[in-house]
């Protein structure tokens, strides 16, 4: 187990590094300065402001220093907001964008797992049908298109709900849900699978035949080995909601960092884009390692497996 | 009980049997092939086939209403912006005056082509990385699914909009963004079942009859993975067409004034709270409806197509 998270974390760690290069270079490809605009400036200013932004260097130091940058965590100015700071903007815009996917997270995962289990106790039932119905709706809408079909539905014609916007747990309902529903249809999809799978299996029998309470056998049994795949595939749905918020902040006017990022890119404001891109990949490739940890805490197999090895 | 002792033993008991009319041998019905077994069993979905003939109209459609409508995707008729569905414009006119119908069945081109393109090119480059990972083993194998490794854990859009910020964005930028990361899923299923049947009598049979790696490659490996590669393919057309969509919502896609449904749901949004519903309305529906149809007819395919299913 230790060998194993050693091995990830120097894993994770070449990830990151692999994409802060290829965000680099893919920045230093693009033909043109970044401070070619469209006012012609002075050619001194010009060059005062390439030294600022250290553009006169070589690439090669130009990379080092980057590097540095990224292990210092101070990702420099922003070129279109002078007075901005890269890390001014991920400070302001990251706290958002957390409580907006951490709540996500919170409600795909309770919803998707209560209606998976349900529609899995009811196999072939109406809850079971209605269940699965919702699921592969929610599959099949973007998170954009549904976002914009709430505003147009709460927002607009029912008023329940403000359309823009992130300042109550008013304002949050809306966004979460956009972006909450397609993670949680899959996760419905995924526990009723593997939990139809489980209530076959003979410990589940032994549990009844011991005249344990059926809400007891679904919690303590049934639902924590059912829960191995939606682990495995927490992954993927994260870096699904992550870049879910780039839209769903744009379409809310959230100022996110998923905003600033779309801001950024509409700008070419490099700096802004590459410390984003480095920062987003960091976190992302960060909670992987967190959920391959947690599976493997949470798989008895290895568990198991451990024992096995224990000579006492 | 009966006393055995008791029984007469009659010789006629000891004839020899009839002589065999031959027809034990006859087979009554046609045995069933993989695919034909896979199609009955597809044909019973009605819901995956619902998808299949959607997708089917919706590709005729494609193709043939943009040909045919009287009016132009990118041709602009300012008096006539924004107006409600009428017979003269059965969805609508967006803010240029540009029609409707016109431009999401246009739209509907970009998505499918889009989609189809690159599952592909997906599967065309993890046949052959997966083939060969699969099939050479040992320390090739081994190097191989690290580089897989590594690509997997890139966060996949996040790639694709780098790319697309540096390169011109066009039709073919997005394909090309979307298959250099999109096409690690297919080479690890491929992998996979190659180093699953590679070891089968059948494969070793093959061998001993002196065919050469290609020919066990084409004939034994390749027809043997087709099932789980059309799955996954029926899978990585809708992630193609919603990333497409996806990005043309970013304005990192297709450019106006050409249509594709993320650039009309785009154009829709500063007016979603007016009264111009329609202009919202169609791109998604339509975004949704094939979403819809891949997904259930990928659905519908994954239980047709696995063999341990087979009745």
């Amino acid at each position: 187990m230790v060998n194993y998270v050693i091995k990830r974390f120097f894993m994770m760690i070449g990830t990151v590094l692999i994409i802060a290069t290829l965000t680099f270079f893919l920045m230093h490809a693009i033909p043109g300065s970044p401070l070619d605009s469209d006012r012609t400036t002075n050619p001194t200013i010009q060059a005062n402001l390439e030294k600022f932004y250290k553009l006169d260097q070589p690439l090669s130091s130009q990379y080092i220093s980057y590097l540095k940058s990224i292990v210092t965590f101070d990702f420099g100015p922003s070129i279109k907001k002078p007075n901005e700071s890269v890390n001014s903007l991920i400070g302001r815009g990251f706290p958002i964008s957390f409580e907006l996917g951490m709540v996500t997270i919170l409600v795909a995962v309770i919803s998707g797992v209560v209606l998976g289990t349900l529609a899995a106790l009811r196999h072939n039932g109406v809850i079971d049908y209605l269940a699965m119905t919702f699921a592969v709706i929610g599959i099949s809408l973007p998170n954009f298109i549904l976002a914009t079909l709430l505003i147009r539905i709460f927002a607009g014609e029912l008023g329940w709900f403000p359309a823009a916007t992130w300042q109550s747990p008013m304002h949050m309902v809306l966004p979460t849900l956009a972006l909450a529903t397609g993670p949680m249809a899959v996760i419905a999809r995924l526990t009723r699978a593997s939990m139809l799978e489980v209530l076959t299996q003979d410990y589940i029998k032994m549990a009844k035949a011991k005249g344990l309470t059926p809400w007891k056998i679904i919690v303590r049994y049934a639902l924590r080995n059912a829960m191995m795949p939606v682990v495995t595939i927490m992954g993927t749905m994260l870096a699904g909601i992550l870049t879910g918020t780039f839209v769903i902040e744009k379409i809310f006017a959230i100022p996110g960092m998923g905003k600033y990022f779309v801001e950024s890119i509409n700008n070419r404001d490099y700096p802004v884009i590459m410390g984003t891109t480095v920062f987003y990949s960091a976190f992302l490739v960060f909670m992987l390692f967190l959920v391959d940890i947690v599976y493997g805490v949470l798989d008895p197999r290895i568990k198991l497996h451990q024992k096995e090895g224990d000579p006492s | 009980m009966t006393d055995f002792r008791e029984i007469e033993v009659k010789d006629e008991w000891f004839q020899p049997r009839a002589k065999s009319t031959g027809k034990a041998e006859v087979v009554v019905r046609p045995s069933l092939s993989y695919w034909a077994d896979a199609w009955r069993r597809l044909k019973q979905n009605k819901l995956a086939m619902f998808g299949l003939y959607f997708l089917i109209f919706l590709g005729l459609a494609a193709i043939l209403i943009p040909m045919f409508s009287s009016h132009s995707v990118t041709a602009t008729d300012l008096p006539n912006q924004n107006k409600a569905p009428s017979m003269q414009h059965w969805f609508g006119t967006d803010e240029m005056g540009r029609d409707v119908f016109t431009r999401t069945w246009y739209g509907a081109r970009i998505s499918l082509f889009v989609g189809l393109m690159a599952a592909l090119i997906d599967v065309t480059i993890g046949i052959i990385y997966g083939g060969i990972s699969g099939y050479k083993g040992g320390k090739v194998d081994l190097v191989m699914m690290r580089i897989i490794e590594i690509l997997y854990g890139l966060p996949h859009l996040l790639v694709v909009i780098l790319l697309l910020v540096v390169m011109e964005p066009s039709l073919t930028t997005i394909i090309i963004a979307l298959t250099i990361t999109g096409w690690v899923g297919m080479a690890r299923i491929v992998r996979g079942q190659v180093l699953q049947i590679k070891n089968y009598e059948f494969v070793t049979a093959s061998k001993s009859f002196g065919a050469g790696t290609l020919r066990i490659i084409r004939k034994n490996l390749l027809p043997n993975t087709m099932g789980p590669i059309i799955v996954q393919m029926t899978l990585t057309v809708p992630s193609a067409i919603f990333a497409e969509a996806f990005l043309s919502f970013l304005g990192l896609g297709i450019q106006a004034p050409f249509a594709s449904w993320g650039v009309m749901a785009n154009d829709a949004l500063p007016v979603i709270l007016s009264g111009y519903w329609w202009r919202l309305f169609f791109p998604a529906l339509f975004i949704a409806m094939t979403m819809f149809a891949f997904n259930v007819l990928g659905d519908g395919l994954q239980d047709a197509l696995d063999p341990k299913l087979r009745g």
